[in-house]
């Protein structure tokens, strides 16, 4: 009998989006270094054969709009946790319309949905951390309090604590989980400041798996039935010393995925798709 | 005039005879039980025996009593007494058990609760036996035997729980009720000093409704002073739940604020008001349902979470919502069976949800076939299983703003104090991280313990509405950390002598201990009715009630309507919108009003500053009045450190007429430096024979430089205080139910408390064969004391009195009015002691403005708490000696946003030195007596730029083998911030003291010096 708050991690589903030309040049970005388009195309189409083929999830390829260079970062525009969708309001201006599409494809699956309509309100998926206990939303230069508390109004059964994000883009900039009641970490100081407030806003214990580099910290994290743990996570070429903390986990089927290329544009891992269980909770 | 045993009897008497009056007439059990109890006191024990002996009749012991007191009865009980013939129940035990007592007492219900729980559960028993019982139990005797004597016969004939017999009940009440407005009251005062026994004859009945969590109104009569405790019994036993600590009584206040009925406490004195309304609900959500015992408490707590769901107290999510219901549907009316002629056709007409819809509705029809095959009790734990994971499960909200005046939520829970800002959680403080919780007026703050980097302790706090909303939130911090986190309760702050503040603690059983009775309980499961009437109706604008019961494996169901015409069921149709965005829509609406009702509750001029009960007493009362007046030196008298630990603000005052001061010299910047000092000055007259006064100079005991010990020190001296003088009981009653008390702190740190309930085996021993009460209330003191010197004092102390009640007050008007509250508003917080001194100031000074006038009418009043004490002429003690104080550095950090981005600077932090000094002069040892209550005489302070003097005059009488004795204890504190002359200051408390009562001797001088040298660190 799944009841409540049972099985993280599962999921049946993924909807990804297409990368558009325009990423290259006009996607928002804190760092200035050039980005490969083709090398990121294939570096997501990588991404995406593996939650297709090696995972076996039903994914929803929503097609690139040019006129939206950070479409691709489908995270952002919704939080789909159990059977219902919040449909975000994106931190920045120029992201807005990336909701428009995903609302479609999640309605499309029946999941129930939620619009942030409040024009004061803004959330990016990427500040949101849901533990399977509860939700961690960070406080960004993309997410407001007001975009938090229309989150926690979404979700009422869970706690949802809000966490500042002083340094790095979203609160998912240098953490993620690594499975149930384990959270990956970064080891700069925000990176473990931002865990000790978690650790201290949450009931439940949470372990953490400290990572040298807070940009790997952020994986994607899954619970399939007859594969059991699986992790998606940064390259040893990308990022050496972590992926060695990453082999500690023996429980866990590890699945180095490379991502070179969207990191520049402020990309990482969970950006690039929001999964969903379509048999959730009941 | 009161001997001294008289009076503390009388106490204990009153409280025996409630119970025992309860038990009068029941079975064997109810004798053992007693004599269990009792055992202590082979009085109480034979008299219970007599009176059991004389059964109905009773007269052996109504001879006792004196003629007026019978007449006394007679007039209030008589036309029950003569009704009928006792003998005719015989088979209704418990029947009897529940109705038959509600004319006696309060105890009763406790009796009979333990008694069946015994039988099941000693350990329980005994646990309850030393906590409640022990205090309760003993004072059985008259009143019993009254009871016995008059009541039996109507007892029994009202026994019957049936409806009949309550008829008769309130037919005859309406008398007495009649009377009870006034002439009860002036009965009960005419009483109630001395001979309190009394106290049974005026008993008035009064009805109790008591909502219950299926919707359904139980009506029972209690007697007027019944305490909680006996209607929260009554209750569990009519709903057959032993895992009663989970639950409680709430009441609505004359603030429509919803409160926990004390079960210690007189229930009167709680509601003050004439509204005998109560709702049966759960107090302690358990963390983790499936670990309770029973059945029937889980299908309880079900019953109100389904209340907490349906009224959005408890939010969840639209699947939740479905899931929840399906469970309900499945323990309520059992599988799904698609063949009926579908009673689930009304599911429009249950409430599971604020915005219950139809498309929730479908989900919840579609989720209960799901079930099929599982009984009540699954579909119930299952329903417990999702419940307990849902966030705000068990967390009780409180409006409070955070420093910089923004709105939030405290909620408090299991796992500690939650802060909430709108829905979010900004930040959680675990019961471990909380060092002490404490309230001030409207102020609500909790000390936390420094993280692993930080070395200082940081305050953070909470406005509240009121100080009555602090304190109740203080209150049910103590009640949730005292439940899940200690392995006993902690002992209420009897010991103190004079106190400021609240004592309350919590005085059931925590988690473990109720786990581990619940873990003996052994009964076959009882059967029990499930109905689902209360959620059924839309509670929150009582729109219509269907009742739906249904037999154990609930097959067959069927629905009462009992609509009201208010409100028609909700009607689906208007409930199809998206329920997502329409749940978000109300709980912004909900949040607009609730704003609105915020700042419109806020709007009003912060309640007028209470008047200060210190005040009212000062003018009021005869008071000696040692003055001292000292230059302001800001030399910072000797001594040496040890290291500033916070403990020392725990320190409790040394009690007793100790002239204690404290100073607090105020050097530049955060630097504080206090000293306290006290002077015990115990004059001792014996009307036979004067005593001699010698006055034998104890070494004093060795100055401390060590703080702990110290500490301790002091706490001897308050613990030998208590015993002579206050009955703890009265003590603790009349603290606890002072609305107006003003600040209360706690310190939840388990091992505080442990320490706390370390109870130095002699001391106790001592306590014990006095009583076990006191034994119970000196708990706080520390380990065996190295002052023999104090320790043996109670025992001289109680004797002699003879009340004095001449002692004249005087004022000094000399003395400034000062800045006290100023002092008081840069000052941190935490120090409570403060308090009591600036309050004090003297009205005539005129400065603060007070009028003296006020004061005059109520001297028995203590801390405000003055129409909430007792009847009883006794004045009550005051406290006010300020434990030394160490600063810290107040910091507030209401979110962890702001705590992120300012590092808390702790390097301000003074380091303080405290030195503790107590000398003790006594006179030679007066032959031992009992403890005898003491009566406050007078309080008084005076208030001058640098320093407050406080004098506390207390006074006891005793009659001892034809010898009328008073002894006058004063306790002078003195708190300044700048060095006092303590040769002088005591010299002349003495030379007053002698001046004022030339015929009585000084047979003891403590002084208690503690002086705090702050250093600046920089």
């Amino acid at each position: 009998m799944a009841g409540l708050m049972a099985g993280f991690g599962h999921y049946t589903h993924a909807v990804v989006r297409g990368i558009p030309a325009s990423l290259a040049k006009e996607a928002l970005r804190s760092s200035q270094a050039e980005v490969d388009l083709a090398q990121a195309l294939r570096e997501h189409e990588a991404y995406v054969e593996v939650l297709r083929t090696r995972l076996g999830l039903e994914v929803v390829e929503l097609p690139a709009d040019e006129s939206l260079p950070d479409c691709v970062f489908v995270e952002d525009a919704a939080v789909v946790c159990g059977d219902t969708a919040l449909i975000t309001r994106p931190g920045a201006e120029s992201r807005r319309r990336e909701t428009e599409a995903m609302k479609d494809a999640l309605k499309d699956l029946n999941l129930n949905i939620v619009e942030m309509t409040d024009e004061n309100a803004t959330l990016d998926g990427g500040d949101v951390l849901f533990t399977g206990r509860e939700f961690f939303v960070g406080l960004s230069k993309r997410t407001n309090q007001r975009g938090a508390e229309i989150l926690a109004d979404a979700f009422k059964d869970y706690a949802v604590s809000t966490v500042p994000v002083m340094e790095g883009l979203h609160l998912k900039s240098f953490c993620s989980m690594g499975g149930p009641g384990l959270i990956i970490i970064g080891s700069s100081e925000p990176a473990q400041k931002a865990l000790k407030i978690m650790q201290q806003m949450s009931d439940h214990r949470y372990d953490k798996l400290t990572v040298a580099d807070d940009l790997a910290a952020n994986c994607v994290y899954m619970n399939l039935p007859n594969k059991g743990h699986v992790l998606l996570h940064c390259t040893a070429d990308q990022f050496p010393e972590s992926v060695k903390v990453f082999e500690k986990l023996k429980d866990h089927m590890l699945i180095p995925v490379s991502n070179t290329e969207k990191v520049k544009v402020d990309g990482a891992l969970t950006c690039c798709s929001v999964l969903i269980n379509k048999k959730a909770n009941l | 005039m009161t001997t001294e045993a008289g009076s503390e009897k009388a106490e204990e008497v009153k409280e025996k005879a409630e119970e025992s009056a309860a038990q009068t007439d029941q079975s064997e059990k109810a004798t053992e039980e007693t004599q269990e109890v009792t055992k202590a006191e082979s009085e109480v024990n034979e008299k219970e025996k007599e009176k059991e002996k004389e059964g109905k009749e009773g007269k052996g012991i109504s001879r006792y009593l004196p003629t007026w007191l019978k007449k006394q009865k007679s007039q209030s009980q008589t036309s029950p007494t003569k009704e009928a013939p006792p003998a005719e129940e015989p088979d209704s035990k418990v029947t009897q058990e529940e109705e038959a007592p509600a004319p006696e007492v309060n105890g009763h219900a406790e009796e009979v609760e333990e008694k069946e729980e015994v039988k099941s559960e000693q350990v329980r028993e005994k646990e309850e036996s030393h906590s409640n019982a022990s205090a309760d139990t003993e004072p059985v005797k008259e009143e019993k035997v009254e009871e016995s004597a008059e009541k039996s016969p109507e007892e029994t004939k009202e026994t019957t729980e049936g409806e009949g017999a309550e008829e008769e009940k309130k037919g005859q009440q309406p008398e007495g009720e009649a009377e009870g407005g006034e002439g009860g009251e002036g009965q009960t005062s005419i009483f109630q000093s001395p001979l309190r026994l009394v106290r049974k004859s005026k008993m008035k009945l009064v009805v109790c409704h008591v909502t219950l969590l299926d919707g359904t109104d139980f009506t029972c009569e209690v007697e007027k002073r019944a305490k909680g405790q006996y209607l929260f019994f009554k209750m569990c036993e009519h709903l057959n739940l032993l895992e009663k600590d989970y639950f409680g009584l709430t009441y609505i206040d004359t603030h429509e604020q919803k409160c926990w009925l004390d079960p210690t406490k007189e229930i009167k004195r709680q509601i003050r008001s004439n509204n005998w309304q109560f709702s049966f609900n759960v107090k302690f959500y358990p963390p983790d349902p499936s670990l309770l015992t029973e059945d029937i408490t889980r299908y309880l707590l079900c019953l109100q979470l389904r209340e907490d769901v349906a009224s959005g107290r408890l939010p969840c999510s639209f699947v939740t919502h479905a899931l929840l219901g399906s469970y309900t549907l499945q323990a309520e009316f059992g599988d799904y069976e698609p063949d009926q002629p579908r009673p689930l056709d009304n599911i429009g007409q249950l409430t599971f949800a604020p915005n219950q819809n139809k498309e929730m509705e479908e989900k919840i029809l579609e989720l209960h076939k799901s079930h099929r095959g599982m009984t009540p009790a699954q579909a119930d734990a299952q329903f417990l299983e999702n419940a307990k994971k849902l966030s705000m499960y068990g967390v009780d909200l409180h409006h409070a703003k955070d420093s910089e005046g923004v709105d939030i939520m405290l909620g408090v829970c299991a796992n500690g104090l939650l802060v909430y800002k709108d829905r979010l959680r900004i930040n959680r403080f675990a019961w471990p991280k909380i060092l002490k919780i404490s309230y001030k007026r409207n102020n609500f703050y909790i000390k936390i313990r420094p993280g692993e980097t930080e070395q200082f302790e940081s305050t953070v706090g909470f406005k509240l509405q009121n100080h009555r909303s602090a304190k109740r939130l203080w209150k049910v911090c103590v009640e949730n950390h005292s439940f899940f986190r200690l392995n006993a309760p902690e002992p209420p702050n009897k010991a103190r002598f004079l106190t400021l503040g609240s004592k309350f603690r919590y005085s059931g059983r925590t988690q473990a201990q109720t786990r581990l009775a619940s873990s003996l309980i052994d009964r076959p499961a009882p059967k029990f009715e499930r109905t689902s009437s209360k959620r059924i109706s839309r509670s929150l604008d009582g729109a219509p009630m269907i009742s739906i019961t249904e037999a154990e494996n609930g097959r067959e169901p069927h629905l009462e309507l009992h609509s009201d015409s208010k409100s028609p069921g909700p009607s689906e149709a208007d409930l199809s919108q998206d329920h997502d965005k329409t749940q978000d829509e109300v709980l912004k609406h909900q949040a607009n009003i609730s704003q609105l009702k915020r700042s419109f509750m806020e709007a009003p001029p912060p309640s007028p500053p209470q008047p200060n009960q210190w005040e009212k007493r000062l003018t009021s009362s005869p008071a000696t009045t040692i003055r001292i007046q000292q230059q302001q030196v800001v030399s910072v008298p000797e001594t040496e450190a040890a290291a500033a630990d916070n403990t020392v603000s725990d320190t409790k005052e040394p009690a007793k007429l100790n002239l204690h001061r404290l100073f607090s010299p105020n050097v530049a910047l955060t630097t504080e430096v206090e000293i306290e000092e006290t002077v015990v000055v115990q004059e001792v007259s014996r009307a036979a024979k004067p005593g001699l006064v010698t006055v034998t100079p104890i070494p004093p005991a060795e100055p401390t430089t060590e703080q702990e010990t110290s500490k301790q020190e002091v706490k001897a001296e308050e613990k030998v205080v208590t015993v002579g003088k206050e009955e703890p009981k009265k003590q603790e009653s009349v603290s606890s139910e002072s609305e107006s008390e003003e600040e209360a702190e706690y310190h939840p740190n388990v091992s505080v408390s442990i320490s706390h309930t370390q109870i130095p085996e002699e001391k106790e021993e001592e306590e014990e064969q006095e009583d076990d009460k006191r034994g119970e209330q000196e708990v706080s003191a520390p380990d065996a004391l190295s002052l023999p010197a104090e320790v043996s004092k109670p025992e001289e102390e109680a004797n002699r009195v003879e009340e004095d009640a001449g002692a004249e007050k005087k004022t000094d008007a000399e003395e400034k009015e000062d800045e006290r509250e100023t002092e008081e508003s840069t000052d941190d917080p935490m120090i409570t002691p403060d308090e009591a001194p600036n309050g004090l100031t003297l009205p005539e000074e005129g400065e603060t403005g007070m009028s003296a006038p006020a004061e005059e009418e109520e001297e028995p009043k203590v801390n405000g708490e003055a129409s909430l004490v007792e009847v009883e002429q006794r004045p009550q003690v005051i406290c006010c000696s300020e434990p030394p104080v160490v600063k810290t550095e107040m910091v507030t950090i209401s979110d962890t946003f702001a705590a992120q981005k300012t590092e808390i600077a702790t390097k301000e932090v003074p380091i303080v030195h405290t030195e503790t000094k107590t000398i003790t002069y006594e006179a030679a040892q007066l032959d031992g007596n009992d403890g005898e209550p003491g009566v406050l005489m007078t309080a008084q302070t005076i208030t001058s730029e640098s320093l407050c003097t406080t004098t506390t005059t207390h006074i006891t009488k005793t009659l001892k083998g034809g010898l009328s004795e008073t002894r006058i204890e004063k306790r002078i504190v003195i708190t300044g911030d700048c060095d006092i002359d303590h040769d002088q200051a005591l010299a002349q408390a003495i030379k007053e003291a002698k001046e004022q009562h030339p015929d009585m001797s000084v047979t003891r001088v403590v002084v208690h010096k503690e002086t705090e040298l702050a250093e600046e660190e920089d």
